[in-house]
């Protein structure tokens, strides 16, 4: 019995199945558990579209991708140390990635005749036996069987019982790597608080996986992953989803300005209405919308009454709501639209990940239309970013549109909190007392060219607004030529000095006098940031910029490119930020770019940049 | 939701320093004057009155009434005004459309407002045309007309808007003309005190591209004939009083009304939705006179606003800074020493 313990300082763990198998669910419980025990942690939920694919089937494989380690962690990692593969399917989806001598937990029960055939593969080609995973640690076990066994007592019925072999894999992973069951335990009281017989089933499950991890004697050694050094603080799990709602929910406390939420649901932002509704104890209205548009639009009606108006998407509803952004910018109005990316375009890839939509941000409306344009960059970054589009969106009396994705709407990571003491503060512009001084101008403007908006109900300043040219100041309908033009520069400049307001770029890596320079946006920092590092550490001078604010650009953005001859845009779409650095600067930009519905594997840049500068 | 302290306005408070740029004729000034004349014998301050309007030639109406007002954007207008009326039930909020952005662009937002029953007052002008875009048949116009886009006539059945307001639940449905000044007034004061979504159509002369869609239940010789004023607890009767309206099983039937003996006559009944939805369905019979009136009015379903409120209520917290940084915390947080 007596077992060795393998240190390692990282490790990545792909949890994957058939997706109605569960493995969503073992793998954020394993995640959480892991992040409580004091771990770096970085996540990648990958599932099909489908809410049920066809069972065993290729496509229908459901995976979670997660990295765990006692320093810091940027990405889910390129391959894996660990691979659960709960039947035939999943393992071939997913043995390409798997490291040389990587250990394989393979569930028996699902490479009997008729996964295998489901998967693909020759029913007298067991890859579990055929000696094909001759180059890695294979263990085996029957999930299912044992699982359904364990849990017998309680008499669910049998497709019942089997549900609960994700918490029995659950357990035999904790045993793996020593970990404690009691979060678990406490999280499947709580779901199942009403079903006594589940609960204790699931239970069962996990505490008999964990003792088959010790009693089998199925492993050779256990990991031990120490906990890693963090600043003293509290901190929490958060994926980019829950992060993005909280972010809207504090800035929204902060201003003392109430949320109208109007959102159409739509994958993968969906949980940002789920989160939010749960909050209107902080007077927060949530509608759901009957469609994209009426989303927006009512969002912009609640911001003409002095809430402030929230839309949450995805590419394909931002393109429904393009007209209502060209609304809220002519009405000079707060609004925030979060556009939580996926791959496009039309329907394209629902539940992958993609960068696609810069372009429609900047540019997708009629007319000459700037729109303030920020992006998160880490999950935990989603709380701070969105806080930052409803201080803008308030402060300058613009629309401002929140970009996430797929990738970090999913993905977690330990987050140390930041409570709204430590936010910065937020003021706005609206009227709603009346003021004897001097007569309303809904067009009149301050200094950074932002308005004072007079809400219904206020006396003695009824006016009218719309989305007719409107003349400077008085707001009156006007067609006149002059007043047109310098209507379109006042709103284009309003936009521009929203870059007074926020903080100078800084390098992630390296420096003005570095040899080439890699600059991305968004989700991608942790690729590209682990990428670069480890290529200054293999003696290359790269610097790393990544962009959060990307209309207006910062100020000093310009000056710190100026140096460079070799410049590399990096970003998960065909190449859209490359033509803006290309615009603004006249840089001969290289692009890394990839558009498969995945984020980037580490060795991607690096194996692009090292070609190109040998 | 009435305002405590309402301050005294009148119609002439109501006028704007812009110039009312309707074509000469046009039926949507005789609206805007019916307005003017209703809003100050109503409970709300000016300030407490918002217009919203999509685009169209009705759309403009809220630039010529100086209280608040949005011009929006084509169809969009009842879902920003829901936006609005949810935000600040205190509001008066008026929508203000036409046949093509209320039932074509914004025949979405309609139904699904109508439904949610926000308490909100939705005019539709309907004129049966496209007349800002100079012409074009619209979702009201009639079969087999000739406009500027379809030179050999339509194809497209027209709409019933009063069916679609009841079908889709409206709680608040009524038909009223521009050429009938009192009776507009009257309905627009039913429909302001009346807590939920009011839906009243207007029937609005086109003069430039649609001259006369009305004209025979507008012109006085014409007009007892083919229109039916109904009132809640009173007998359908019409053309001067010697006609009246039987109801035999679910069919509505003409009758002669002899002596002034109106018994056996259908009585009015605005609570009852059955009956409205055969009211609404005079539209498809010729031989019946055009109903015109509160057709159904249901005070008793809540108004979404107030169920929204209710729900804040309920859960507001007090002290947000507190709860929302307990928020942060709340999941499974831990400290690091």
């Amino acid at each position: 019995m007596s077992e060795t313990t393998k240190r390692e300082q990282h490790v990545v763990i792909k949890f994957a199945g058939d997706s109605g198998d569960g493995v969503q669910l073992t793998g954020t419980q394993f995640a959480e558990t892991s992040a409580l025990f004091g771990n770096d942690i970085a996540t990648f939920p990958d599932f099909p579209a489908e809410i049920r694919a066809p069972i065993g089937t290729l496509p229908g494989v459901s995976g979670f991708q997660l990295h765990i380690g006692d320093n810091e962690i940027l990405t889910p990692g390129d391959t894996y140390d660990v691979l659960v593969a709960l039947n035939a399917a999943a393992l071939k989806v997913n043995l390409k990635f798997l490291k040389p001598n990587g250990i394989i937990i393979a569930n028996n029960d699902g490479f009997d005749d008729k996964n295998l055939r489901l998967a693909k593969i020759d029913e007298n080609d067991n890859p579990l036996h055929n000696g094909s995973l001759d180059a890695y640690q294979v263990f085996t076990a029957d999930i299912t069987k044992l699982t359904k066994l364990a849990v017998a007592e309680f008499g669910l019925g049998n497709k019942e019982a089997e549900r609960c072999k994700n918490m029995y894999v659950l357990g035999l992973v904790y045993w793996l790597f020593d970990r404690n069951l009691q979060h678990s335990i406490d999280f499947i009281e709580k779901q199942f608080s009403k079903k006594e017989l589940v609960a204790k089933s699931n239970i069962k499950a996990l505490q008999a996986g964990y003792h088959f991890g010790e009693t089998s004697e199925m492993f050779g050694n256990r990991f031990e992953i120490a906990a890693a050094v963090y600043k003293k603080g509290t901190y929490r799990s958060i994926n980019g989803n829950q992060a993005t709602a909280l972010g809207l929910l504090g800035a929204s406390v902060k201003s003392g300005i109430p949320i109208f939420l109007g959102t159409y649901p739509i994958t993968p932002a969906s949980d940002i209405l789920h989160e939010l509704s749960k909050h209107k104890g902080f007077d927060l209205i949530s509608f759901q919308a009957e469609d994209e548009i009426a989303g927006i639009c009512s969002a912009i009606g609640a911001s003409y009454g002095g809430r402030l108006g929230v839309t949450t998407s995805s590419g394909p509803g931002i393109a429904l709501k393009t007209e209502a952004i060209g609304l809220a910018t002519m009405l000079e109005l707060p609004l925030v639209i979060c556009n939580i990316q996926r791959g496009g375009p039309s329907t394209g890839l629902p539940t992958k990940t993609e960068q696609s939509d810069l372009l429609q941000a900047l540019y997708g409306r009629n007319g000459e239309c700037p729109l303030v344009v920020i992006a998160a960059s880490t999950p935990a970054d989603c709380y701070e970013m969105s806080y930052m589009a409803v201080k803008i969106a308030l402060e300058h009396t613009v629309p401002v549109m929140f970009l996430s994705d797929g990738y970090l709407a999913n993905g977690a990571q330990p987050w140390m909190i930041k409570t709204l003491d430590e936010m910065p503060e937020i003021s706005s512009h609206f009227i709603r007392q009346a003021n004897d001084s001097k007569e309303y101008q809904p067009y009149a403007r301050n200094a950074d060219l932002s308005r004072e908006h007079a809400v219904p109900g206020t006396p003695g300043m009824e006016h009218r607004i719309g989305g007719l040219e409107k003349e400077n100041i008085t707001g009156n309908i006007s067609y006149d030529a002059a007043n047109h033009e310098l209507m379109v520069k006042l709103r284009a400049q309003k936009v521009l000095n929203v870059a007074d307001t926020l903080p100078l770029q800084t390098f992630e890596h390296g420096n003005k006098d570095s040899k080439a320079l890699i600059i991305g946006w968004g989700s991608t920092f942790g690729s590209i940031s682990t990428a670069v590092k480890e290529l200054r550490e293999e003696g290359l001078d790269i610097a790393h910029i990544h962009l959060k604010y990307i209309n207006p650009l910062p100020s000093n953005l310009g000056e710190m490119l100026q140096n460079f001859d070799k410049v590399f845009v990096a970003e998960l779409n065909n190449g859209q930020l490359i033509r803006l650095i290309r615009d603004k600067f006249l840089k001969d930009a290289q692009g890394i770019n990839k558009i498969q519905g995945q984020p980037f594997q580490i060795t991607e840049i690096k194996d692009i940049i090292k070609h190109n500068l040998q | 939701m009435e305002t405590a302290h309402k301050t005294i306005f009148t119609s002439k408070d109501l006028e704007t320093d812009q110039e009312v740029r309707w074509c000469p004729g046009c039926g949507d000034y005789a609206i805007l004057n019916s307005l003017k004349k209703v809003l100050p014998e109503l409970d709300h301050s000016k300030e407490d009155f918002v217009f919203v309007s999509g685009i169209g030639c009705s759309s403009r109406l809220p630039y010529y009434m100086d209280t608040y007002g949005m011009h929006s954007i084509h169809g969009r207008a009842t879902a920003i005004a829901l936006g609005l009326k949810t935000s600040r039930p205190e509001l008066s909020v008026w929508v203000i459309t036409g046949d093509g952005d209320a039932l074509s662009i914004g025949g979405n937002h309609l139904i699904h407002t109508l439904r949610r029953n926000p308490n909100l007052n939705i005019l539709l002008f309907n004129n049966q045309i496209y007349g800002l875009t100079k012409g074009q048949y619209s979702p009201t116009s009639e079969i087999g007309k000739i406009t500027k886009s379809s030179p050999i006539g339509t194809v497209d059945s027209p709409f019933n808007p009063i069916a679609l307001a009841l079908g889709s639940n409206g709680t608040f449905v009524a038909r009223t003309l521009d050429r009938d000044p009192k009776h507009q007034q009257e309905i627009y004061k039913r429909a302001y005190h009346h807590s939920g979504c009011s839906l009243v159509e207007v029937y609005q002369n086109c003069n430039v591209f649609n001259d006369g869609a009305f004209e025979i239940m507008t012109e006085k010789d014409s007009k007892p004939f083919t229109t039916i004023f109904v009132e809640h607890g009173k007998p359908l009767v019409f053309a001067n009083g010697t006609k009246g309206i039987v109801l035999e099983g679910l069919k509505a039937k003409v009758v002669d009304i002899i002596n002034g003996n109106t018994e056996g006559l259908w009585i009015h009944d605005e609570s009852d939705s059955m009956k409205a939805y055969i009211l609404s369905r005079f539209f498809d019979n010729d031989e019946l006179p055009r109903p015109f009136g509160v057709l159904y009015a249901d005070a008793s379903k809540p108004s979404l606003d107030g169920l929204i409120q209710a729900q804040l209520k309920e859960k507001r917290i007090d002290n947000k800074t507190l709860a929302f940084n307990d928020l942060l915390k709340s999941k499974n947080s831990w400290e690091v020493q």
